[in-house]
């Protein structure tokens, strides 16, 4: 490709990313009440995302060699720990180090 | 206000920072392996910011030219930006001018905290959620632009330390588990793109996924104890 060609790429890629961010809030700008369907959707998806993110992290765990135990255990770690101590910070970044040691020290 | 603003938000980007600067990092070495100048993770870290699809632009960038396939890989990558927009329709409301930033820097993770955190007392919500999303972003250009800087130079093993994104969305969730009484659509989240994954893959998941929890959503919405969920 050319630069100008790579330029274009990127271009597009931004466009497409930018419009889905955007394309709501020109649908449904502050002025105007939006849809009561649409306000309700804006109360029950936030729960309903976060727990698509949650899958969508672990996508590509399901084919992997290990099938994502050592990602099942570091949640559980994570969601043990969170339930005691509450520390976000604490939370994250504990169940992280513990992933990785896992998968550097015994699943690879 | 501001530098209440700023040193509320700054905590709660503590995690990103660490998750960002060394995936950052990996993605401005992969650039860099695949023969990119640093220019180019540090401009597209900036413009596009949006982690998973700038993985995916190498590779478009390596392959034939295809500006129009490039645009809606993008779109439909992205699309539950179209989620995030509408969670966020009330909350970015009267932030006047920051409020095109913050849709801006809508990734994933700002999305999240955005989502569902609340600015202690006395602190602007509009400054708030605009330094959360500015100090994500800042974390993710600097990783991008130090690992094509400095790809040669770092040693240590960092497998792994992309679950950090995973740990953040889990505890997020419990979170929200926690401040709810009501959990049916956090399971239906779960549940529905879980089935998703199982039929459709990893690919190909995110769009039916997306359906499937608005359409599962919407059929509790007409039953009698489905109250609007009180949040805020």
């Amino acid at each position: 490709m050319t630069t100008m060609q790579e330029i274009i790429t990127i271009l597009a890629v931004i466009f497409g990313t930018m419009v889905t961010r955007f394309l709501p809030f020109i649908l449904f700008p502050e002025g105007k009440t939006p849809p009561k369907y649409i306000s309700w959707l804006g109360t029950v998806l936030p729960c309903a995302v976060i727990g698509f993110l949650v899958v969508y992290s672990l996508k590509d765990t399901v084919s992997s060699p290990f099938h994502g135990l050592p990602e099942l255990i570091s949640i559980l770690f994570i969601a043990l720990l969170h339930k005691w101590r509450k520390n976000t910070l604490l939370s994250i970044g504990s169940g992280t180090i513990l992933y990785m040691y896992l998968v550097q020290a015994w699943f690879h | 206000m501001k530098t209440k603003a700023f040193k509320a938000a700054l905590p709660h980007t503590l995690p990103i920072c660490v998750g960002f600067l060394f995936l950052g990092m990996s993605y401005g070495f992969l650039m860099r392996s695949k023969g990119f100048s640093f220019v180019y993770p540090m401009l597209m870290s900036l413009f596009i910011f949006a982690g998973s699809m700038e993985f995916v632009t190498v590779n478009l960038l390596l392959s034939a030219f295809r500006p129009l396939y490039a645009f809606f890989l993008a779109f439909m990558i992205n699309a539950r930006h179209l989620f995030y927009g509408i969670s966020m329709l009330e909350k970015y409301k009267h932030t006047g001018w920051k409020k095109a930033y913050l849709i801006y820097g809508m990734c994933d993770e700002s999305f999240t905290i955005n989502c569902t955190v609340t600015p202690p007392p006395g602190v602007e919500k509009g400054w708030f959620l605009f330094f959360i999303t500015l100090l994500n972003q800042l974390y993710w250009v600097a990783g991008a632009t130090l690992g094509a800087l400095l790809g040669y130079v770092i040693h240590f093993d960092t497998t792994g330390i992309e679950f950090v994104m995973t740990a953040l969305f889990v505890v997020m969730f419990i979170n929200q588990w926690e401040e709810n009484k009501h959990h049916g659509p956090a399971l239906t989240g779960l549940a529905c793109s879980f089935s998703a994954l199982l039929i459709f893959g990893a690919e190909s998941f995110i769009l039916p996924a997306m359906a499937l929890i608005v359409f599962c959503l919407s059929l509790s919405k007409n039953r009698p104890n489905s109250e609007l969920p009180s949040d805020e």
